[in-house]
C-alpha cells in the first residue's frame, strides 16, 4: 500500500425524494487517501456535511466487500465506475488522480425509480426471482447430496452463473433496461443442474412474462451488461436463456 | 429466576428424536391460522421463513436491506461443516459434535451441539436440492476441505462464496413462498421494539426506512434472526448495517442475554490502514489450508519478505502446534499473531500484521490450482491492498468477526419470554466460548430449516392466544417511546457525528475488552463507556428528520444501543474470571500462555437480566452438565 493524498471535485446527484427534481451539486474534497475505497471517500464527505448540518448523501451499501450487491452508482458515466469487475465499494481512490472532477449519479433506468440521491428501487429484481428463479424443493424431503453426481465442469459453470450479486448494474447499463443478464444467470444456473430440470419450461416462461410485465426491456445484444458486471457474468448465459425459452415454447406446444 | 433449558432426557444420541416425538403438533389446517413474524433474512431467518411457510404458517418477514438476499450471511466465504464423512477420513456425527464442543472450550450444551451435528447432513442434502452449486470432485461427488480445529475434511464450499450460495438457496425457497402468498416480505424495515401482551411476544414495531413511518405488526409468535453484534467494536468483518437493536430491545423487555462477552477475533483479516476505514475485510480461514503463517525471526526486520531467507523466518504456528499447525482454532491463531506483533516481529507499515504465504502451495500445486480454490479471495485482497498475493505474501491481522453470545434460548430456541424465539448468530446456543470455522452457517441453517419447524408448533399448540390488535396499549407505548427517542436524537444538534462516537466506543472495546482482557482494563472500560454514552446524548448531531429516508438517524439509533450493550459485555467479561476460548483473561493462563479454564467455578452459561440502563444487570447461571465428553484442557500441539 503506497498511500498518498489527492484533492478532488465531486459533482453528486442530489434528489430529496422520488417526486422532486434533482441536480448535480459540487463539493470539493482535500486529503483523500488513495487507499480509501470510493464509499469511504463519500463517508468522509458525509462527515463534513453532517458537521455543517447539511443533509449527507444517501447511498446504499452494506457488506463493502463486493458481495451483497447493495452498492452502486454511475461514476463518470460508468456503472460502478471505471474499473472492470469491480463493485463501487471495491473501487479504490488510487484509480483517480489529483485534481480530478468526478461525476456521481444514481443508476439511471426506468426499471429503477430513484428513492433519494443515489438510492434506487431495485425490487423488480426480486420479483423476477419470485416468478420462478427457484427449485420447488421443500425442506425435509431431499435425497443424499451425493446421490446425483454432477460433473465438475457443469458445477463450475453453474457456479459462474450463480455468482451474480443482483446489484442491477446490467439493467442500469443497458440502453433498453433489460434484465436479461440477471435473469439469464439464474435460469442458466438452474438449467445446468439436474435438480433444476423438472421445472425448466415453466421457469423460463414465467420469468419472461414477469420481465415484460415489470417494464424491463428486451435484449438487443449491446453487451454493455457483460462489460459492467462486477462478477463478469458472461452473456453466454443469455444465449442459454434464449435456448431454454425456445425449447420451452417447443415442448409446451407439443403437449 | 429458574433457567430451564428443557433438555430432553435420555441418551445423547436419542434426545432429538425423542423430543420431536414428545412435541405437540399443530394440524395442517390449523397452521393456516397462525401468523408468525420473522425479523432477519440471513441464513437463519430466510431458512426459517421458507420452511415454516412450506408447513402452512403465514409469515411476515422483515429486513433492513432492500432485498432479503443481501443479509450479512451473503458475505460468508469459507464453507459449511457437515458430518457426511464422504472422504472416508474418520468423521462422524459424534466427531463433529466433539470437535465443536471442544472448540467451544466446553462452554456450550451437549444436547444442543449434538443436535447440530445430527442435522448437519440434512442441511447439505437440502441445499443441493435447492440448486446450491457446491464444489465437486472430478467424479461428480461433493468436494470438501479442512478448517481450523478439525483434523478431518468436512467443510463443503462453493468457491469462496459459500455464504452467498447458501443464502441464495434459502432466498430462492423464500421467493417461492412469497410467490405462493405464504410469506409477505417487508424489506427496508428496521425493528424498533418487540411488543409483549400478557407477557408473551405478540408483535413488533418497525421503522419504514423509506418513508420514516412507524408501522405495527401483530403475530402469534416472534422470531428474531437478526445476526451478531460485532459492530459494537466499530471495526469488524460484519456488514455495516449489522446491529444489536432487536436483541437489545428484547433484553430490555426481559429476555436474558447470555455470555455477552464471548467475541470471536478472526486471525486472518486485512489489517487496518487508516482512520477513515469503515470495515475490516476477512480473508477466509480456508486459506490456512494452503497458506503458511510466518514473521521474521528478528524483531524490527523491515526487509521485503522475499529477501528474508527461510532460516530467518519463524513459522510460529507450525513450530508451536505441530499437529494442527496453521489450522489451530481461531482464538489460538489470533492470540499468537498479537503476541508476535507485540514482540516487535510484526510486518507491514504499522507492524501489526503477519504474513500468510502461498509460495510453497503454488510450487506444489501450481498457480491455477490455487486460483480455482481461492481466486475470488485473492482478487479481493489485490483490490484492497494493491499487491498480488500470488507473488507477495498476504499481510493479515486479527479482527472482530463473530459474537458467540446472544439471547439466551432453551433447547427449543425460545427465549425466556414466551413466544419469542431467537435463531442464528443472534442466540447464544451452540458455540460456547469459541466458534469453529464453517459452523455458523451450519447453525443458522440448522436452526431455520430443521429445529424451529419442529419446536414452534409445540409452543403454539400449548397456548391460548387471544387476538391482539395494533391499537393495544403495548403498541401505543412502544410507538411513542421510539418516536420520542428519535425526536431526542434529532434535537441534540451537538458537535460530534455518530461515526465519531462509534469509533471512540470501538477503541475502548478493542483496547479493554478485546483479544486479551484483565480486571484493571475492564474496570476502566466500565467508567469510560457510560461517559461516552452521556456525551453522545448531549453532543451528537443527527441531521434530517424522522419522517423521511434518513440514514444518519438509522445509524444513530443503532449506535445508541451499542453504547448500552458494550457495558453489559464488559460486566460479563469482568465476572468471568477464567479464560475460555475467545475470552482470554490474562489473570488465568497456563504456563504456556494458553487459556486456562476454571471448570469448578465457571462451567455455566452467564445469563444477564436487565435492571435499567444505569444499574448493574443481574446475573443468572445455567450450569452446564457434561455426561458424554471429558472436560480437558484444549491442546492443539
Ligand atoms: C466476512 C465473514 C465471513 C464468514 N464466513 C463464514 C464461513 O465461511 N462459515 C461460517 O460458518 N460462518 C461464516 N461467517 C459467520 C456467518 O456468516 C454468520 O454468523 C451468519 O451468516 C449469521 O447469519 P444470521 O442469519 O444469524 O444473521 P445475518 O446474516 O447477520 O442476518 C441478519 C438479518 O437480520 C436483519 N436485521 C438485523 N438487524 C435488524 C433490525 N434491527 N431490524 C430489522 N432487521 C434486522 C438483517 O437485515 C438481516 O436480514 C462469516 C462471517 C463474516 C462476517
Ligand atoms: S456494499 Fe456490498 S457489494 Fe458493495
Amino acid at each position: 500500500m503506497s498511500e498518498k493524498n489527492i484533492s478532488l471535485t465531486l459533482r453528486v446527484w442530489r434528489q430529496a425524494g422520488p417526486h422532486v427534481k434533482g441536480q448535480l451539486i459540487t463539493y470539493h474534497l482535500d486529503d483523500v487517501s488513495t487507499d480509501m475505497s470510493f464509499l469511504e471517500m463519500i463517508d468522509v464527505l458525509n462527515e463534513k456535511l453532517t458537521l455543517r448540518d447539511e443533509d449527507p448523501i444517501a447511498f446504499d451499501h452494506d457488506c463493502r466487500e463486493g458481495i451483497c450487491g447493495m452498492c452502486g452508482a454511475v461514476v463518470d458515466g460508468q456503472v460502478h465506475g471505471p474499473e472492470t469487475a469491480t463493485t463501487l465499494c471495491q473501487l479504490h481512490m488510487r484509480h483517480f488522480t489529483d485534481g480530478d472532477t468526478i461525476i456521481v449519479e444514481p443508476f439511471r433506468s426506468r426499471a429503477f425509480p430513484i428513492i433519494k440521491d443515489l438510492v434506487v428501487d431495485r425490487s423488480g429484481l426480486d420479483k423476477i426471482i419470485q416468478a420462478g428463479g427457484y427449485i420447488s424443493a421443500s425442506t425435509g424431503g431431499s435425497t443424499d447430496a451425493n446421490a446425483m453426481p454432477i460433473p465438475t465442469q457443469t458445477a463450475e459453470e453453474a457456479m459462474d452463473a450463480a455468482a451474480c450479486i443482483g446489484c442491477g448494474a446490467c439493467v442500469a447499463s443497458c440502453p433498453n433496461a433489460s434484465a436479461m443478464l440477471f435473469a439469464g444467470a439464474k435460469v442458466s444456473q438452474l438449467a445446468l443442474l439436474p435438480q433444476g430440470k423438472a421445472e425448466r419450461e415453466k421457469r423460463v416462461w414465467s420469468i419472461v412474462h414477469k420481465m415484460d410485465e415489470l417494464g424491463f426491456g428486451n435484449c438487443s445484444n449491446e453487451r454493455e451488461c457483460e462489460a459492467t458486471c462486477p462478477k463478469e457474468i458472461s452473456i453466454s448465459h443469455i444465449a442459454r436463456f434464449n435456448r431454454e425459452f425456445t425449447r420451452a415454447a417447443f415442448v409446451s406446444r407439443e403437449k | 429466576m429458574h433457567l430451564d433449558a428443557k433438555i430432553p432426557s435420555g441418551p445423547l444420541a436419542e434426545k432429538w428424536d425423542k423430543h420431536k416425538f414428545d412435541l405437540k403438533l399443530v394440524s395442517p389446517a390449523n397452521k393456516r391460522k397462525f401468523n408468525i413474524i420473522i425479523v432477519g433474512t440471513g441464513l437463519a431467518g430466510s431458512s426459517a421463513a421458507a420452511s415454516l411457510a412450506e408447513l402452512g404458517y403465514n409469515i411476515q418477514s422483515f429486513c433492513i436491506q432492500d432485498s432479503p438476499r443481501r443479509a450479512h450471511s451473503i458475505a460468508a466465504q469459507g464453507g459449511i461443516n457437515a458430518a457426511k464423512n464422504y472422504p472416508n477420513d474418520g468423521d462422524s456425527i459424534h466427531r463433529l459434535f466433539y470437535d465443536t464442543i471442544k472448540g467451544g472450550d466446553f462452554r456450550s450444551r451437549e444436547a444442543n451441539v449434538y443436535r447440530l451435528a445430527q442435522v448437519s447432513n440434512q442441511i447439505i442434502d437440502h441445499c443441493v436440492a435447492l440448486g446450491v452449486p457446491f464444489a465437486r470432485e472430478y467424479g461428480g461427488g461433493l468436494a470438501t476441505r479442512s478448517f481450523g480445529g478439525a483434523q478431518v475434511s468436512r467443510t463443503f464450499y462453493a468457491r469462496g462464496q459459500t455464504g452467498q450460495q447458501l443464502l441464495l438457496g434459502a432466498y430462492s425457497a423464500m421467493s417461492r413462498q412469497i410467490h405462493l402468498g405464504k410469506i409477505t416480505m417487508f424489506p427496508r424495515r428496521e425493528i424498533l421494539d418487540i411488543i409483549l401482551v400478557d407477557g408473551k411476544a405478540r408483535g413488533i414495531i418497525v421503522r419504514n426506512l423509506i418513508t420514516g413511518d412507524i408501522e405495527r405488526y401483530t403475530a402469534h409468535a416472534v422470531i428474531l434472526a437478526t445476526g451478531g453484534y460485532g459492530n459494537v467494536f466499530n471495526l469488524s468483518t460484519n456488514a455495516i448495517a449489522s446491529n444489536a437493536t432487536a436483541i437489545w430491545k428484547a433484553y430490555q423487555k426481559g429476555a436474558l442475554f447470555a455470555n455477552p462477552c464471548f467475541t470471536q477475533i478472526h486471525p486472518t483479516c486485512i489489517p487496518v490502514h487508516g482512520t477513515y476505514q469503515s470495515k475490516l475485510t476477512l480473508m477466509s480461514e480456508s486459506l490456512r489450508n494452503d497458506g503458511r503463517v510466518w514473521v521474521p525471526k528478528k524483531p524490527g526486520d523491515k526487509r521485503a519478505p522475499e529477501d528474508i531467507p527461510e532460516e530467518q523466518r519463524s513459522y510460529y504456528l507450525e513450530e508451536k502446534y505441530p499437529s494442527f499447525g496453521n489450522l489451530v482454532p481461531r482464538d489460538v491463531a489470533s492470540r499468537n499473531a498479537k503476541e508476535q506483533c507485540d514482540a516487535g516481529r510484526g510486518v507491514g507499515d504499522t507492524g501489526f500484521s503477519v504474513y500468510l504465504d502461498f509460495h510453497d502451495a503454488i510450487k506444489r500445486m501450481g498457480e491455477d490450482a490455487i486460483r480455482s480454490k481461492y481466486g475470488n479471495l485473492f482478487q479481493m485482497y489485490e483490490k484492497i491492498v494493491a499487491e498480488n498475493p500470488y507473488k507477495t505474501p498476504m499481510k493479515i491481522y486479527p479482527a472482530v468477526h463473530y459474537t458467540m453470545g446472544g439471547l439466551w434460548v432453551d433447547y427449543n430456541l425460545m427465549s425466556n419470554i414466551p413466544g419469542l424465539f431467537v435463531l442464528g448468530e443472534a442466540n447464544f446456543s451452540d458455540h460456547g466460548a469459541n466458534r469453529l470455522g464453517a459452523s455458523a452457517l451450519m447453525q443458522g441453517l440448522a436452526d431455520g430449516y430443521f429445529v424451529i419447524p419442529n419446536t414452534l408448533g409445540n409452543y403454539l399448540a400449548e397456548q391460548t392466544l387471544n387476538p391482539v390488535e395494533t391499537d393495544h396499549p403495548s403498541f401505543q407505548d412502544s410507538h411513542s417511546q421510539a418516536l420520542e427517542k428519535m425526536h431526542k436524537l434529532l434535537a441534540i444538534k451537538g458537535k460530534r457525528t455518530v461515526d465519531d462516537f462509534h469509533k471512540e466506543l470501538g477503541h475502548v472495546m478493542w483496547d479493554n475488552c478485546g483479544m486479551q482482557r484483565n480486571a484493571k482494563d475492564l474496570e476502566k472500560a466500565l467508567e469510560l463507556i457510560p461517559a461516552i454514552r452521556e456525551e453522545f446524548w448531549k453532543n451528537v448531531t443527527v441531521p434530517g428528520n424522522n419522517d423521511d429516508f434518513n440514514q444518519s438517524l438509522e445509524k444513530a439509533y443503532r449506535v445508541a444501543d451499542f453504547l448500552e450493550l458494550a457495558e453489559l459485555m464488559v460486566h460479563d467479561a469482568l465476572a468471568r474470571k477464567e479464560s475460555c476460548g475467545g475470552h482470554f483473561r490474562e489473570e488465568s493462563q497456563t504456563d504456556e500462555n494458553e487459556a486456562k479454564r476454571d471448570d469448578k467455578n465457571y462451567s455455566h452459561v452467564a445469563a444477564w437480566e436487565y435492571q435499567g440502563i444505569e444499574s448493574k444487570p443481574r446475573l443468572h447461571k445455567e450450569n452446564l452438565k457434561f455426561e458424554n465428553v471429558q472436560l480437558t484442557q484444549r491442546s492443539y500441539k
